[in-house]
């Protein structure tokens, strides 16, 4: 089996991985980061999202190989030790979930909408989570805490 | 053991195809990656994500015309956010943000589009309404195919086994020509087709003095709509140019399990008479 490097939540991995291994696999059953779901495993429901080099991509389309170089973060990555990313507090707060299966794509593409505009308006919050699909509560309270994760990353309460 | 392979350049990647022509040939995997859980363990992987020489949009000029080449690797979004696109090719940016959602455009590329070549690709009729050739190329050298002979029947394409797509060239639209796109689905976000429709109307005051209509999803491979242009030219937009689309239509799509032929067949007449309307 080749050695693969990969670069997860700034650490510095060495797996065993076939070329047509898939990234979501390499970071769940290797790595035992199991925080990235997979709903589908056919690009539609975004619980697989994580970022790669910042951009949220579904690691169900992209194979493992092709992240090597590359800095990866995934839900587990994004908290400072104890203190929740300001996105996830949101979430928290506001309660965004109810099962939680959807939350961890949800939280990484909401960070990744949120760096790119400061402060998106509910319209773009809704377009950009058009990726991710949440089968329980409906999306009200996961837009509320993305508007305000949003504020919570440009220094405001969440 | 799959091989893989992210080649340097151009020329490294017609190379290592023209040695491994039944390789899988990766661009974004947006499609690729649902099907190939399906499939065999391909032998080799060619991967031309971010390939440079694969990207870009530039404006050419090419037998007396005016081109818009868009590289194969270009992402959806890139697409959406060009200004030359938006102002030119308005039903091609329409039809990428309808692709998927954004983690999806944001790597899903007009050549992985090209490559897979489905019937209900999303870009697929526009290239047929625009007009578009597309670039191939291989160690032997470089050709272009009008998208019209490109794609050859289900999921068949004229691209040779040693060829990659390299670009597709759109030739810029007269000034005052009207583009039109609609995708009609399940629900309005990350849907896969039910019909598709494309098209370019070039007109004299509100008479169609030329039409080019592309459609997917209605057979096994992205059509032009021939009867439907030929019975428009000539017409008046609103209720004259609908009553000859509607009488012109020829399509037999199928039922399956995303739709019925008789629906597909209705929605398609639809679109089209929205196109042509006052």
């Amino acid at each position: 089996m080749p050695k693969l490097t990969l670069r997860v939540n700034r650490q510095t991995h060495t797996i065993d991985c076939s070329a047509s291994t898939l990234l979501v696999e390499a970071l769940r059953e290797q790595l035992r980061l199991t925080g990235t779901h997979v709903g589908c495993d056919t690009s539609q429901c975004g619980a697989c999202t994580v970022h790669v080099d910042g951009a949220s991509v579904k690691s169900c389309t992209m194979l493992a190989v092709e992240a090597e170089g590359a800095e990866i973060t995934t839900i587990e990555g994004l908290a400072d030790g104890d203190k929740l990313h300001p996105m996830q507090a949101a979430f928290q707060e506001h309660h965004g979930l109810q099962c939680g299966f959807c939350t961890p794509g949800m939280v990484m593409s909401a960070v990744d909408l949120c760096k790119r505009v400061k402060a998106p308006s509910e319209p773009e919050v809704r377009t950009w989570l058009e990726g991710n699909l949440c089968r329980c509560t409906g999306y009200h309270n996961i837009v509320k805490a993305v508007m305000a994760g949003a504020d919570g990353m440009n220094g405001g309460k969440p | 053991m799959t091989a893989y392979v992210r080649p340097a350049d151009l020329a490294e990647a017609t190379r290592v195809l023209a040695d491994h022509p039944a390789w899988m040939i990766l661009a974004g995997g947006t499609d690729l990656m649902v099907h190939a859980q399906h499939q065999p363990v391909p032998v080799g992987i060619l991967d031309l994500w971010r390939l440079p020489g694969l990207g870009g949009i530039d404006a050419r000029q090419r037998d007396d015309r005016s081109w818009l080449r868009l590289g194969a690797g270009t992402t959806w979004r890139e697409v959406i956010a060009d200004a030359r696109v938006q102002h030119a090719l308005p039903n091609l940016v329409a039809a990428a943000r309808e692709i998927g959602a954004l983690q999806i455009q944001a790597r899903g590329t007009i050549g992985g589009n090209l490559g897979t070549s489905s019937p209900v690709g999303d870009s697929l009729p526009v290239w047929l309404a625009l007009g578009a050739e597309i670039e191939l190329r291989s160690v032997h050298g470089t050709r272009t195919v009008p998208y019209a002979d490109y794609c050859t029947g289900y999921r068949k394409t004229a691209r040779g086994v040693e060829e990659l797509i390299t670009a597709v060239w759109a030739p810029v639209p007269a000034t005052g020509t009207r583009l039109h796109w609609r995708k009609v689905g399940t629900r309005k976000a990350q849907s896969i087709s039910k019909v598709m429709a494309a098209a370019a109307l070039a007109l004299d005051g509100d008479t169609i003095t030329a039409a080019r209509i592309g459609l997917g999803a209605v057979a096994d491979r992205p059509i032009r709509a021939t009867a439907i242009e030929a019975a428009l030219v000539g017409r008046r937009l609103g209720d004259d140019a609908i009553a000859a689309a509607r009488a012109a239509l020829a399509i037999a799509p199928i039922t399956d399990v995303r739709s019925t032929a008789a629906y597909r067949h209705d929605v398609a007449a639809n679109l089209i008479a929205r196109f042509v309307a006052a």
